[in-house]
């Protein structure tokens, strides 16, 4: 009975939406009838048994229903479009494959994978033509990478109220697939070679140009995600993944690898993905998402449900290799202490992170910051308008903050 | 093994080994029509352009039925981007970037079109029709007069407002240090 108790009381510890926990029970136990599942009476679903084995997907709790992507706000029709992952609700560096964020140009095709193929060929010494099965046969590798879409968010209110709404499209899963390296080596590559054009077989044909270097370094072709094919939203059957590089270049649906000596100069590469400077001059081939992090517990939205020890938690990432730290603050930048980070931090992957936050009714505005093991810091809003004025859209890495009222109701701490 | 029989057996090893590219023989070989019929990357150099031509006039009446729904009577938007307009914008608080005023290639133009338009119909529209579009978002940006027939020469050697817009990415462009102690002090200085 002690442990229960004390096993209750701990689990009010962490933060909770309102309504939750503390909130509810009290409430509809005074007005109700007796409730043959309040505690501490033992509850139906322990005095009966429960529902059978073998369903043949298995499915969030009920109870979780309102744990999803949501189309971003302000869009108006869901086919050249975007969700968010809910990293309010997340916990860790994984995300799953259901609410892995989404980015389609032309909707989700809806693509057979027997008669799907990879055509590689331009400058190779010869071209190749692989279903999905002849790709399985290569030597597999298994990698954790982040993917983030390069508008995540812009540099433009409105703010977003909750962590979705604010950097919700990036996440990060484990990636089964084939080295591009060795499908490259196994078409023999010209030597005049210098880029790759990928294309998609959605109905935007989706089409990026990745230097080579990058294709022989640590880029993917994917067949599986989290340890189950990938799904038809992440690019079923075959997806291409460009460790730490803007999702768009991550091509979903993945049919043809174009080998050239010059980049293709796509519609994705020119009108779209450039970064539009003060000077009216444009950057190009802004490849890399930077070093970045955002606390999402407790983030916009929540509510502190009492005094006493919190626990803020959190994401972070680089696109140039592995977080070496992350700090934090609760005093609007002024103070920033070390967050400990989860072991194991993988390079181009979400590293979560916890840091104690005492709370005692204080407005709070909190926020945190990453550094990767380039030695790159994560930079203030303000600091990347400096740089790059308003109106360059993409690439915002900006540390987030939260403030929270002295009633624990946390909303977006940009003024 | 006398040495005509080891040649023989060189020349059969040879063989095999030519016979797959790489080292794990996995996949075939497409055919040069498989490639084509696939392969509609055309790049700045125009050479994957396809042989065709169409008038700037064609390209009103293409437009008018399969686009402005879309982009506007006048390609000023709507449900999709505006496609004209907004040249001398881009230094401004509100840039607008388009063909016109952003575009650094017109085979660009052409590349996209083709492979993702119309929306609910794309890779449907002939090598005729395309070049008659690309005519027409062209004379709309003011790039080329209203008379023109376009074709893969014109796509190629069309001189976009925008073409020297662009430089190579130069990040890291914020070189923050980690404060960790009377950070907002410090800023205010």
């Amino acid at each position: 009975m002690l442990s229960r108790i004390a096993g209750a009381a701990g689990s009010t510890l962490v933060v909770g939406l309102v309504g939750e926990a503390a909130g509810e029970p009290t409430k509809t136990g005074a007005l109700a009838p007796a409730d043959p599942d309040a505690f501490p009476t033992v509850p139906t679903w322990t005095r009966q048994i429960g529902a059978p084995t073998g369903k043949g997907y298995g499915q969030p709790s009920p109870h979780e229903s309102a744990v999803t992507r949501r189309l971003y706000p302000g869009l108006t029709q869901p086919i050249t479009a975007y969700s968010t992952s809910p990293l309010q609700d997340l916990d860790g560096g994984i995300t799953p494959n259901g609410l892995f964020f989404e980015r389609h140009h032309a909707g989700v095709p809806a693509i057979d994978p027997g008669k799907h193929r990879l055509m590689i060929h331009g400058l190779v010494k010869e071209p190749l033509l692989l279903t999905v099965d002849d790709i399985r046969q290569f030597p597999s590798v298994s990698r954790i990478h982040f993917i983030e879409c390069a508008g995540n968010p812009s540099f433009l209110p409105p703010w977003g109220k909750t962590a979705a709404e604010v950097a919700g499209l990036v996440s990060c899963a484990e990636w089964t697939g084939v080295s591009l390296r060795t499908l490259l080596e196994e078409v023999g590559l010209h030597p005049d070679a210098k880029w790759v054009i990928a294309e998609g077989a959605d109905a935007a044909a989706m089409t990026r140009s990745i230097p080579l270097e990058k294709c022989l370094d640590d880029t993917l072709v994917v067949y599986s995600q989290n340890g189950e094919r990938l799904r038809p939203e992440q690019g079923y059957p075959l997806r291409l993944v460009v460790p730490g590089f803007e999702g768009n270049m991550n091509i979903k649906w993945l049919r043809r690898l174009h080998v050239t000596n010059a980049p293709a100069y796509s519609r994705e590469e020119t009108a779209k993905y450039t970064d539009l400077m003060p000077d009216g001059r444009a950057r190009k081939f802004s490849f890399v998402m930077e070093c970045k992090s955002i606390i999402t517990q407790p983030s916009g939205s929540h509510q502190l449900t009492r005094h006493g020890a919190h626990e803020i938690r959190g994401i972070a990432w680089s696109g140039m290799g592995k977080v070496e730290r992350v700090d934090v603050s609760v005093d609007g930048g002024a103070t920033w202490h070390k967050a400990e980070l989860q072991s194991t931090v993988h390079a181009k992957a979400l590293t979560a992170f916890r840091a104690p936050f005492p709370w005692n009714g204080e407005e709070r505005v909190i926020m945190s910051r990453a550094i990767d093991e380039t030695g790159y810091v994560q930079p203030t809003l303000s600091a990347l308008e400096a740089a790059r004025g308003k109106n360059s859209f993409y690439h915002n890495n900006a540390i987030q903050p939260w403030r929270i009222a002295s009633d624990g109701n946390v909303t977006n701490g940009r003024e | 093994m006398d040495a005509s029989r080891l040649a023989v057996a060189i020349a059969c090893w040879t063989l095999t080994v030519t016979a797959h590219a790489g080292a794990y023989g996995i996949g075939t070989r497409p055919t040069d029509a498989q490639i084509a019929a696939w392969n509609i990357d055309v790049a700045p150099d125009g050479k994957a352009l396809p042989p065709g031509r169409g008038t700037v006039e064609q390209g009103h009446a293409i437009y008018d039925r399969q686009c402005a729904a879309c982009h506007g009577l006048d390609l000023q938007g709507g449900m999709g981007p505006a496609l004209a307009g907004g040249v001398g914008s881009l230094a401004s608080e509100k840039p607008l970037k388009t063909v016109g005023s952003y575009w650094p290639y017109a085979t660009t133009l052409f590349d996209y079109i083709r492979r993702t338009m119309p929306l609910a119909s794309p890779q449907t529209l002939s090598s005729d029709e395309l070049y008659a579009l690309v005519g027409y978002v062209l004379f709309r940006n003011g790039i080329v007069p209203a008379g023109t027939t376009v074709d893969a020469a014109q796509v190629v050697n069309v001189r976009m407002p925008n073409r020297e817009g662009f430089y190579l990415d130069d990040r890291p462009d914020t070189k923050e240090r980690p404060c960790d102690e009377h950070c907002l002090r410090a800023t205010k200085k």
